[in-house]
């Protein structure tokens, strides 16, 4: 991958007393695709709008391409935006509405109308010109956004949650289009969501946030396999988060039994946080189990069956498995080593309140 | 933009607001001012005095009109909150075609000029033989305080739902019982601030009363305008400086009251 | 239904009060004393006397129109960026001036305007020369201006507030600046603000008779007073109602304006 794009450095922020951004650095490089992913009220919008221009950071500088532009109005950033809800000029059809940064710019009018169709040919909407706004569907609407940023170049395309207002369908239909869109146009593409299964389908980075902290920041995989904190491992996806033991490397204690593990380096007889995600939870028959417990609820999911295991110390284990096991009877546990990923407690009081979900 | 370019430039509005508010409310502070100046020359501050104000209330001219038009303002705005209303149920369950024709009838006295509206009535009053007075007052002023009842409760009843209403009637309720227990209380809200939109509308009317009236009876608009071309007494500052106090009670009370319950 | 009942009173009243005395005005603006047809009282708009005061009306509402829309504008704009919400203080402020009665706005500029009144008496004081200001056309423009301000402003304020913060956003993450967005973007955005604004000031300025006759003294005489004095002194009402017509089919004009461009009384004030 390039360059260091855009470089946050110590940004903070804060509305009306309450701090939404602490010290945060980031750094985002060319040609990647980035989502800050966090639940509402992480600070990942205002991270965005800090970027794009439309918020000023308390403290703290913007660095694009090697040139600080945390003074600059948005006007004059080279990078564009897809709003939330789309943000289209109403009183504009769609012609206009893509043309207008170009006219701006002052381009000619051929060059212009090549624009146009180059970019309704690219999100799919040829012969759009002349329609109006109103016209057009939420999933339309929101192609054009895309459109009206692109055509102007942009070398980041900035995205608040554009996916937000569509339905599950249309949702996933604009996740493959994205994607496309990225490798087509070779430009670095940051996104903002809340929505996990966005985030892993589609970036290259994945920037966890929680009350304005990067908790993590990595690929879709490491994100997912290796969760550094409670947190990220409650936010991605479904896991169960159990209270254990390291009692050497490659060994950890949980509810008195011990699994053989793959992290290293955490100490001798140290409590850790340990994540099992539920299809890594293998139901074998109790004799062969590392631990035992009983199937307490059962769900059909379709791809799966959803279950609950409680061990007898208390403990209900969320398991994902195509093998069904039903209620009441008596199963025993199992997970491979490679599965077991092993997290550090929060040391201070301060940082396991960033860990909590609000 | 800069943080300094962005003070500057607020320091700019604050300047515009301030220019705008002093545009606006110097004649009313001034009115006020005179209204306690015992001296009765307008560029000569001559001391404090209330003796403009008793003066006021003594007379029985002032008197007579005040009552008049506290009693047009109240009886007008009743009777147009009564048709109004009734008219908005109704027409908000019209089909599409009568329902426009209503609505274009009742933008009529709110769009054509006063003037207008003034003169109609006159010339219908006396083409029918009704001799001007309280009555045909009354009359001109429900009929251009209706429109801005209905303006006020059609808003609320498009709000409410159906749905609400028939589930009362699926539960059993009977079709007016069901009104006044689900729809009523949702468009009241509406048909209270129509009734004070309509009562201070009718207290600020001058010119279709000025029509209407004849010549035996005066509110306080006409007196005031009489009174005017014959030269200003102090005591009509003193008039002005009450009437103000009050319509801004009356306006704090209906803009912030039921919002306080709101929130 | 049994609810159409509930509209009989309106419809009874409207007509009664609404439709048959507007059918009067034209009644009688189309006939004589004898009761038969004639266009001369429409025609008599052209004397030198009515023509005069109608062209008048027209400028004088019309720079009132022009200068409250300039003023409006930009105030309505201040208000809705500073994020105030619609029944906030400070606009419940700068629109509380429009309830307050007609006759006493009026009446305070007077008191400020006349020969002895107060700006003359500030000036005397400041040892500057004092200026003849009342029972001039730019009284009666300042008088407009002062008493249909607020109309303008609340219609402009009500569209600006619908107006998203992220389409402006949007204009400006295109590349525009203050002015361009300001251009292509506010004011095409709040044109039925700004069109409903122009005839609730244009409409009551054009016709006013108590402006000019408290500010403008007897000596200037706008259609308004030539209306109303026809129907209070003169008693020529089929020459009032005529003169009436004409000024009606200036209001037509400008409620087919708002009708075209304010569709969804997204503009009203109320």
């Amino acid at each position: 991958m390039g360059q260091s794009l855009i470089d946050l450095e110590h940004i903070t922020k804060s509305f009306d007393g309450t701090v939404v951004l602490d010290d945060l650095n980031l750094s985002v490089k060319e040609n990647t695709f980035v989502t800050l992913l966090g639940p509402s009220g992480c600070g990942k919008t205002t991270t965005l709008r800090i970027i794009g221009g439309f918020e000023t950071a308390d403290k703290g500088r913007v660095i694009f391409d090697g040139v600080d532009i945390s003074r600059l109005p948005p006007n004059k950033r080279q990078l564009n935006t897809v709003f939330q809800k789309y943000a289209l000029f109403s009183h504009m059809n769609i012609a206009e509405n893509i043309a207008f940064g170009l006219k701006i710019k002052g381009k000619s009018r051929s060059y212009i109308q090549d624009k146009i169709r180059y970019a309704l040919k690219l999100v799919g909407l040829q012969g759009y010109e002349n329609r109006t706004v109103d016209s057009l569907s939420g999933g339309q609407q929101q192609r054009i956004a895309i459109a009206r940023a692109i055509v102007n170049e942009p070398r980041v395309l900035l995205l608040d949650e554009p996916l937000g207002a569509l339905d599950l369908k249309l949702r996933q239909d604009m996740q493959y289009e994205l994607i496309r869109l990225k490798n087509e146009l070779g430009i670095t593409f940051i996104y903002v969501t809340h929505d996990q299964e966005e985030a892993l389908t589609m970036s290259d980075t994945i920037v966890v946030m929680n009350q304005g902290y990067i908790q993590q920041m990595g690929t879709p995989e490491q994100i997912y396999n290796e969760p550094e904190n409670a947190f990220v491992a409650d936010f991605i996806g479904d896991s169960n988060i159990v209270p254990g033991l390291m009692i050497r490397d490659e060994l950890v204690e949980i509810f008195g039994a011990r699994f053989v593990c793959v992290d290293k380096g955490f100490g001798e007889n140290r409590p850790v946080d340990v994540v099992i995600r539920p299809e890594d939870v293998e139901l074998v028959a109790p004799e062969q189990g590392t631990l035992v417990g009983r199937c307490t609820h059962l769900i059909f999911k379709g791809v799966h069956y959803e279950m609950e295991v409680t061990t007898p110390d208390g403990f209900e284990w969320l398991v994902h498995s195509t093998t069904l096991c039903p209620v009441g009877k008596e199963v025993g546990i199992h997970v491979d080593p490679f599965n077991i990923q092993i997290m550090n407690k929060p040391e201070s009081e301060d940082e396991e309140a960033v860990g909590v979900n609000e | 933009m800069t943080r300094l370019k962005r003070s500057i430039r607020r320091i700019w509005q604050d300047f515009y607001l301030a220019i705008i508010m002093i545009f606006l409310y110097a004649p009313i502070a001034t009115m006020i001012v005179l209204s306690f100046n015992s001296s009765k020359s307008r560029n000569q501050w001559g001391g404090f005095t209330w003796s403009w104000y008793t003066q006021m209330f003594a007379s029985r001219n002032i008197m007579d009109a005040l009552h008049n038009t506290l009693l047009i303002a109240f009886l007008s705005a009743l009777i147009a909150t009564l048709i109004g209303t009734a008219a908005s149920i109704a027409i908000n369950s019209m089909k599409q075609v009568p329902k426009t024709i209503l609505m274009g009838i009742t933008n009529i006295p709110m769009l054509n000029a006063d003037i207008v509206t003034g003169i109609s009535l006159m010339l219908a009053f006396l083409a029918f033989g009704i001799s001007l007075g309280f009555r045909t007052v009354l009359i001109a002023h429900i009929t251009f305080n209706i429109p801005y009842v209905i303006l006020s409760v059609m808003p609320k009843l498009k709000q409410t739902s159906r749905s609400t209403y028939e589930a009362a009637m699926d539960l059993g309720a009977g079709p007016v019982y069901a009104f006044f227990k689900v729809v009523f209380p949702d468009i009241l809200p509406g048909v209270l601030s129509g009734f004070l939109l309509a009562f201070t509308m009718s207290l600020d009317d001058f010119i279709i009363t000025h029509f209407t009236r004849g010549a035996g009876i005066n509110t306080l608009s006409t007196l005031i305008y009489s009174e005017v071309r014959r030269g200003i007494k102090p005591s009509m500052y003193a008039l002005s400086s009450v009437i103000f106090v009050v319509v801004l009670a009356l306006l704090l009370i209906s803009n912030f009251a039921p919002k306080k319950k709101h929130s | 239904m049994s609810k159409k009942i509930l509209s009989w009173p309106y419809v009874l009243w409207m007509t009664g009060f609404i439709l048959i005395p507007l059918a009067l005005i034209v009644y009688y603006g189309l006939t004589d004393k004898s009761g038969a047809f004639t266009l001369a009282n429409v025609i008599a708009i052209t004397t030198a006397e009515h023509s005069k005061a109608l062209w008048l009306s027209l400028a004088l509402s019309f720079g009132s129109t022009v200068i409250c829309l300039l003023l409006a504008y930009p105030l309505a704009m201040i208000l809705r960026n500073r994020g105030v919400g619609q029944n906030s203080f400070i606009v419940f402020i700068f629109i509380l001036p429009m309830w307050m009665n007609f006759l006493l706005r009026t009446l305070a500029w007077q008191t400020l305007l006349e020969k002895n009144g107060v700006i003359n008496a500030i000036l005397s004081m400041l040892h500057l020369p004092t200026q003849s200001l009342i029972n001039t056309s730019g009284a009666i423009i300042l008088g407009m201006v002062y008493n249909f301000l607020p109309f303008m402003v609340l219609p402009i304020y009500n569209v600006l507030c619908k107006i998203d913060d992220d389409t402006i956003n949007a204009a400006r993450d295109l590349g525009a600046n203050f002015w361009q967005t300001l251009l292509w973007v506010w004011i095409p955005l709040s044109v039925p603000g700004v069109i409903s604004g122009i005839t609730m000031v244009f409409v009551p300025a054009l016709t006013t008779f108590v402006i000019s006759s408290l500010l403008g003294g007897s000596k200037i005489l706008l259609i308004g007073n030539v209306i109303e004095q026809e129907f209070t002194k003169g008693s020529n009402w089929h020459l009032g109602s005529g003169l009436s017509l004409v000024l009606m089919v200036f209001i037509l004009i400008s409620m087919a304006i708002v009708a075209k461009y304010d569709k969804n009384g997204e503009g009203s004030g109320f």
